[in-house]
């Protein structure tokens, strides 16, 4: 049966290898691999549509960005492009016709690429990816935004046009991480800081303020400074990985954007690829604004936790009632299971929103090769008003060795408002 | 005219333990896998979050996770010259719906067979001699051993993440575990559960009397764990709401916890639900099914072609779903021929409530499989000769929650309503602990399955038909144990005791809860005139079927028999792997 099984396979493998004539296997591969690493298809696909054919809405400050179809179809994609006019558009924001392209798309983080990687890249674009014949709508942003020569003074102030330079005196995993974080991985788009003109403050590790954190959406996108007293000082390589691999790790786990991310792009990397991004986080200082931990404080919130003397409406109440079973008192959870409240960076995020979001809409994690498992916090959006979501996340980011400013009611509802009902009542009876 | 499917290379009937298994098994060989699950498709959450799990009158009382008699049900009579009549509300065995099946809402025993079990005519015969064998009790040996098995125990452990102490590593008893079991290859994956009240009072009362107590081994998992297929289990809180219900927590083990997220990343695997299959379809010389019919979610007939058709659905189903296909021959227990549906077999329970006014036990800090037993009285340590029974129970104290409509054990003599009983309620409420015994079941040439000659499904198929009772050699044993629980509630010197073992002479009565571990009726052997499948759970008659569950076992273990239901899975996707693909036909030729 094995066999026949093969027999029915075969027709279909010598289908691949005949579309697949320009460019050979292995360049293809490399490419589809390296789209993983810029997470293309994040931007480029609506979701349960196909595989980049575009469409998708990027909010800007400015309106509405439609992301496009980058896949070979000849009528609605890519299909002309040459491999210059592809290397334009990716690395310098240029259009086959000449115009710029917004900045939305990161090209001035891929312009670290190297040649080789963007031919890659051009392989799998033009021969490993199913052409849709689909055009993805016009972005019309209004005037002066639609003025797209205005760009070139943009791209003249703030973009980078340099190929990544290896650093002699830096090991190889270092110089592959920064590499892939700086360029493809663009992680700085969401966790850099964003200038006047919403520029990127920096492109790599000689700017203070590259990656030490940003936002997307409500969403805070926080430091990943790993160095001495950095966001991540307290994180080991191992966790990283496992973080990027899976989007958990004995700590933490992920929610929000970074979780598609995740799966459809980091847990793809190799895990060689993911150690020399953990080594070149782990190489940019701290600035001092790294939780200080101490067990005391943790044991006095889980004393008091344990007591179950606690005010019958009051957020220690709530925590109870609500968390407490996966999170425990200790508010430390489960590693890999229940992420850790205690000295967490999304409860200690300035901006509440996205932990607002997480008790609202409850949180799903991916589904990897190393973690298949989509563990999922149900949404508590239908059963807490805004006033007790705002007593007990004001509670819990008091709790242990937390120290972020107070949740409000009307912090609750802004973010609530953002959610539909049917996604808060997916858990109700 | 049914509409047809695309065909694929195994289609699953079910999708519970054993499909789930069966499903990751040929998915990693790279076959093209179809799941068709009658229910709903279930996840943790949505369907099991908190806090709406913890509803019991829904759940526990109402049975929501479960089949529904009206869409789906059997038939009951104690005797051949009975006429049965259908079973209208769950009570003696509980049918899971849905994705995951009965495996969502079990309570996370897990045991493994003892060697003997899976060889107990040769076992019994060997040790006592022929002639200790009751009349027309039919038990057999499985055909296949313990020791060819042990791998499989092994490896499901750990894709359970059993938490537990092992009694006996390759020979060696250890200190703290059960000195009676067959020996394991490996400690449990996990530390046991924390215990709770009643299983220190029940350990010191044990060993008073000489007994070998040791914890539970347990699918409640007692720490956060990974299993081989990288899925995860957290650590189980005592919420108490397992049996009857989802793991609210991902704490207990479950086929959503323990396989299916790693058996959806396999691109050639797919399910759907909604779709009940009535009937295995067969080619003409009637020698291989060629795929199924299943009715799908609009009332529309499908036929699904298929290679390879693995039937793994709740025990009693698989029987009838043999006989409406036309596989194998149905047994006549008149004439003693034929075998779909020989050796049905049930379970034997009992239990003491004891009543302490001064010790509070706090029963909703529980776990389904929260609990000390002992095995001192298992089927190899009674002399079947001396006693006048074969078979043999665990004996356990258990906590496994304190939900109060169907927790709240009262002293004999409480008044059942009212006042009185509110007074009772709260002065024992959290006064009392158990100690049961769980028990094996024989067979018999006269419990059996059949298809219902007078009452139809909603499709107008014939219902399947139970003929059972208890038998003396049953009521013997669960006698025997009421004499070993009474001396050890005694020795906890309680307020008040409650016993609760079957007399002799009682009839089997559907009504009651009493284990859902319904076994046999298409039952494994060596012999194609008294088993429907040979030892890897293949059809003697029809080589491309294969019937996963407890309907392959000929008698009923002492035990809870996920454990066997889940290595017997994986043992004969290993017969598919390595042997059937490579030759597919018989794997035995008898």
């Amino acid at each position: 049966m094995k066999r026949n099984l093969i027999m029915m396979l075969l027709p279909l493998a010598l289908l691949a290898t005949t579309e697949a004539q320009a460019f050979d296997k292995a360049t293809i591969d490399k490419g589809e691999y390296l789209s993983r690493a810029g997470d293309c298809i994040a931007c480029h696909s609506i979701p349960g549509g196909k595989p980049f054919a575009g469409g998708l809405a990027i909010d800007s400050p400015f309106g509405k960005i439609y992301s496009t179809n980058i896949t070979p179809s000849k009528t609605a994609g890519i299909g002309n492009y040459t491999l210059a006019q592809f290397d334009a558009a990716l690395r310098h924001g240029k259009r086959a016709d000449g115009s710029n392209l917004y900045p939305a798309m990161p090209y001035p983080d891929y312009a670290m690429l190297t040649a080789d990687d963007v031919k890659a890249l051009y392989a799998y674009f033009m021969d490993g990816v199913t052409a849709v014949d689909q055009k993805a709508p016009e972005t019309a942003l209004s005037f002066p935004f639609n003025q797209r020569w205005g760009i070139s003074f943009w791209n003249w102030m703030f973009a980078n046009d340099k190929a990544y330079q290896a650093k002699t005196s830096k090991s190889d995993s270092f110089n592959r991480g920064a590499y892939l974080v700086q360029g493809l991985g663009h992680c700085g788009s969401c966790h850099s800081p964003r200038g006047i003109a919403f520029q990127e403050k920096g492109y790599d590790e000689s700017d203070n303020s590259f990656l030490s954190g940003g936002k997307i959406g409500i969403w805070t996108a926080p430091s990943l400074r790993g160095g001495d007293k950095g966001a991540l000082a307290n994180w080991s390589k191992a966790e990283i990985v496992d973080y990027l691999a899976n989007g958990r790790n004995d700590t933490t786990a992920v929610a929000g954007e970074m979780t598609s991310v995740i799966e459809h792009s980091l847990s793809y990397l190799s895990q060689d690829d993911l150690a020399a991004i953990a080594d070149y986080l782990k190489s940019l200082p701290g600035d001092g604004n790294s939780l200080a931990m101490t067990a005391a404080a943790t044991k006095k919130t889980s004393d008091e936790l344990d007591s179950a003397k606690v005010g019958i409406n009051s957020g220690a109440r709530l925590y109870l009632d609500s968390c407490g079973a996966c999170h425990f008192t200790q508010g430390q959870g489960a590693a890999r299971v229940f992420p850790k409240l205690d000295g967490n960076a999304l409860v200690n995020a300035k901006d509440p929103s996205g932990l607002i979001h997480v008790v609202l809409a409850g949180a799903r994690l991916p589904s990897t090769k190393g973690a298949p498992e989509a563990l999922a916090m149900p949404a508590f959006g239908w059963r807490l008003n805004d006033d007790e979501v705002a007593q007990l996340l004001t509670f819990v980011r008091h709790a242990w060795n937390n120290q972020a400013p107070a949740v409000t009611a009307a912090d609750v509802a802004k973010v609530r408002q953002t959610i539909p009902q049917t996604v808060m009542n997916a858990t109700r009876p | 005219m049914a509409q047809q499917q695309k065909a694929v290379d195994v289609v699953l009937v079910g999708l519970g333990w054993t499909n789930a298994i069966m499903g990751m098994e040929l998915a990693q060989e790279g076959l093209n896998v179809l799941a068709l699950e009658r229910g709903e498709d279930r996840d943790t959450v949505p369907d099991f979050a908190y806090p709406k799990m913890a509803d019991e009158l829904t759940y526990g009382v109402r049975y929501k996770l479960m089949v529904k008699p009206a869409k789906s049900t059997i038939t009951v009579r104690h005797s051949l010259t009975e006429t049965a009549v259908p079973y209208r509300h769950l009570g003696s065995f509980l049918p899971g719906d849905g994705v995951g099946g009965a495996g969502t809402h079990w309570n996370g025993h897990t045991w493994r067979p003892m060697p003997e079990e899976l060889r107990l005519r040769s076992y019994v015969e060997e040790t006592f001699g022929k002639n200790i064998m009751p009349m027309d009790m039919t038990i057999q040996d499985y055909g296949v051993s313990y020791e060819e098995l042990e791998p499989h125990f092994d490896f499901f452990d750990k894709v359970l993440g059993v938490s537990g102490k092992a009694g006996n590593i390759n020979g060696k008893i250890q200190a703290g575990g059960n000195p009676f079991e067959g020996p394991r290859s490996n400690e449990y994956p996990l530390p046991p559960l924390k215990r709770t009240l009643n299983d220190d009072l029940f350990t010191e009362a044990a060993k008073a009397q000489g007994l070998h107590p040791f914890p539970l081994p347990s699918s409640n998992a007692s720490e956060a764990y990974t299993n081989p297929y990288g899925m995860q289990l957290g650590p189980c809180n005592f919420c108490g709401f397992c049996e009857r219900y989802g793991c609210i927590n991902y704490s207990k083990a479950s086929p959503q916890t323990s396989i299916l997220g790693a058996l959806k990343q396999h691109k050639n695997f797919a399910y759907r639900t909604g779709c009940e299959v009535i009937k295995v379809n067969l080619a003409d010389d009637k020698k291989t099914a060629i795929g199924v019919t299943y009715i799908d979610g609009n009332g529309e007939e499908v036929f699904q072609p298929a290679k390879i058709v693995v039937v793994g659905t709740f025990a009693y189903n698989n029987v009838r779903l043999l006989l409406l296909s036309g596989i194998g021959q149905p047994y006549d227990p008149v004439s003693n021929t034929g075998t779909v549906g020989r050796n049905y077999a049930y379970q034997m329970m009992g239990g003491a409530t004891l009543f302490f006014k001064d010790k509070v036990f706090n029963p909703f800090i529980g776990a389904g499989s929260n609990a000390t037993t002992v095995d001192d009285f298992a089927i190899n340590q009674i002399d079947f000769a001396k006693e006048g029974f074969i078979g043999g129970s665990y004996l356990l104290a258990a906590q496994t929650n304190g939900q109060p409509i169907r927790n709240l054990p009262l002293p004999q003599g409480s008044p059942s309503w009212g006042t009185g009983w509110k007074k009772a309620a709260k002065d024992y409420y959290g006064h009392s602990m158990t100690i049961s015994s769980h028990g094996s079941n024989m067979s018999y040439r006269d419990c059996y399955l059949s298809l219902d000659p007078n009452y139809k499904d909603n499709h107008g198929l014939p219902l399947l038909r139970l003929t059972f009772d208890w038998k003396e050699n049953d009521l013997r044993m669960t006698q025997f144990m009421k004499n070993k629980v009474g001396a050890l509630a005694k020795g906890l010197n309680p307020d008040f005791l409650k016993m609760s073992f079957k007399d002799i002479g009682t009839h089997y009565d559907v009504r009651p809860y009493q284990s859902t571990h319904n076994v046999g009726g298409a039952i494994m052997g060596t012999d194609p005139k008294t088993s429907v499948l040979n030892r890897y759970q293949q059809s003697w008659d029809v080589h491309n079927v294969f019937v996963l569950g407890s309907s392959s076992f000929p008698q009923n273990l002492q035990y809870n028999p996920t454990m066997l239901v889940g290595a017997l899975a994986y043992w004969s996707a290993k017969a598919i792997r390595e042997q059937y693909l490579k030759h597919p036909g018989p794997l035995v030729q008898a």
